[in-house]
């Protein structure tokens, strides 16, 4: 199963994901393979004023327990982040997390560009980016960095999508390598796995 | 696609330290550089060109640190902080000290100051406390000091105060004027708004409470160690210090003088000098 022609030199998968993309992450998680060697990096669009909740919610079934980070918290492989309610979450050069209360982006905070586009610039062409269903266009310029900077891209296949906006954007402004249905997204991942085995 | 280099952003924070003793040399870099991004997009402008206006432009430096510095906030952010101060830190403080000192570091355009002053009023203690508030921007603290808000804000932090379970009408703090908030004035007869810069500043005064939520997240890590042993030393023994909900001392060294109090609301009291 080389479909996907991977290799061993991915550092981080970075995930984003807005309305419709709640049953695709956990399934992704839930099917992880245990000890998945690199960090995955969530940015969910959530509400705002609700800090509790969503990260208990999506650890029910994840293989590996979701935590939000601390602004300038280190980024362990294995680990499973989601960007918290109401910051805005970026990867920097120092491998950790930075928070920060900007101006929402696409009525967004936190906003799926500002993780995507940073983590492309600091794991240049080392990333997956992974763009799952929702209903506005948040993460298709992360997308591009992802794929401008040498990344692999990976957006929902649009008709599997309860709401096919987000990766229909994505699709309209870079080249994305991969649609996937969500089982194939788990298939890949799976795969990639097996390089660092 | 607008983009600048580290070596650039390195450039222009040193120009801006070297002629204008403002130090952005240890923020942190990705926030940094989306704020310098929206400048060059605001203004138009290219790097070189950013840079020469710094250089040949001295009344420009004012404009650029209140597009540079964040200025995002709204009232009773995360009401249930705002529940642990009402029902137990103030009154904590108030053991100790009646009449007693409040420190907002980074006050922005005020939203903060508006959420205490409103609390401490409907506790009916406003008049037994000092508050300062200070920004490193005058023209933000210019706006906090003018209490005016744009009306189209008020239905978030109506919703907070709602959840902050406040005892009035959100709406009996401010009247309307020219699609404007404008909060009621005795609401700050107690505060003071001072230019003060948490990077190069010196301690000013001795705090039973400092407030510095979600500024720190722009510094990197030596500049929030240096900046954590400012607030220290502002501190009275047994004095509280709050930060964002997703901040943390850990890694600091004068974090072990502190512990925490509610490690859900970021709430720290100073054991040791």
């Amino acid at each position: 199963m080389s479909k996907f022609n991977l290799n061993n030199s991915y550092k981080a998968v970075v995930i984003g994901g807005s309305a419709g993309s709640f049953q695709g992450v956990v399934k992704i998680l839930s099917q992880l393979p245990k000890g998945f060697p690199l960090p995955i990096i969530m940015c969910l669009h959530r509400l705002k004023h609700v800090r509790n909740g969503f990260v208990e919610a999506l650890s029910i079934k994840s293989v590996v327990q979701v935590t939000e980070p601390h602004d300038k918290e280190n980024i362990k492989k294995g680990s499973v982040y989601l960007a918290p309610a109401n910051y805005h979450m970026s990867v920097e050069l120092g491998l950790h997390f930075a928070l920060s209360t900007e101006e929402m982006i696409n009525n967004s905070r936190p906003a799926i560009d500002i993780t995507l586009g940073t983590s492309a610039f600091v794991y240049k062409d080392k990333l997956i980016g992974i763009l799952l269903s929702g209903a506005n266009k948040d993460g298709a310029l992360g997308m591009k960095h992802i794929h401008d900077r040498g990344g692999l891209t990976i957006v929902q296949e649009p008709s599997e999508c309860m709401i096919d906006t987000m990766p229909k954007a994505a699709l309209a402004v870079t080249k994305i390598d991969h649609v996937l249905k969500v089982d194939q997204i788990v298939e890949f991942l799976k795969e990639l796995d097996k390089q660092y085995r | 696609m607008l983009d600048i280099d580290i070596a650039d952003l390195k450039k222009i924070s040193e120009l801006i330290y070297q002629k204008y003793n403002y130090d952005f040399r240890n923020y942190a870099m990705s926030s940094f550089k989306r704020r310098v991004l929206r400048i060059m997009e605001l203004k138009k402008l290219s790097v070189d060109a950013l840079l020469k206006k710094i250089t040949e432009q001295p009344a420009f430096i004012n404009e650029f640190l209140d597009e540079l510095t964040v200025n995002v906030t709204e009232m009773f952010r995360d009401p249930s902080f705002w529940r642990i101060m009402r029902e137990e830190i103030i009154p904590a403080i108030q053991l100790n000290h009646k009449q007693f000192k409040i420190w907002h570091a980074g006050c922005s355009s005020g939203e903060e100051v508006v959420s205490m002053c409103i609390m401490l009023q409907e506790m009916g203690i406003l008049h037994d406390v000092t508050l300062i508030a200070t920004d490193l921007d005058v023209n933000i603290l210019e706006r906090a000091k003018q209490a005016t808000y744009p009306i189209k804000n008020m239905e978030l932090n109506e919703k907070n105060y709602i959840r902050f379970q406040g005892t009035k009408s959100f709406k009996d703090y401010y009247r309307e004027e020219n699609g404007n908030a404008v909060f009621h004035k005795d609401l700050f007869m107690n505060v003071s708004f001072r230019r003060h810069d948490l990077v190069l500043g010196e301690i000013f005064n001795k705090f039973d409470l400092v407030l510095c939520r979600n500024v720190m997240i722009y510094f990197n890590q030596n500049l929030q160690n240096e900046v954590l042993k400012k607030f220290h030393e502002s501190l009275f023994k047994y004095g509280y210090l709050a930060i964002g909900s997703k901040e943390s001392l850990i890694w600091c060294d004068y974090a072990s003088r502190f512990i925490v109090v509610n490690n859900e609301e970021k709430i720290y009291k100073k054991i040791k000098d």
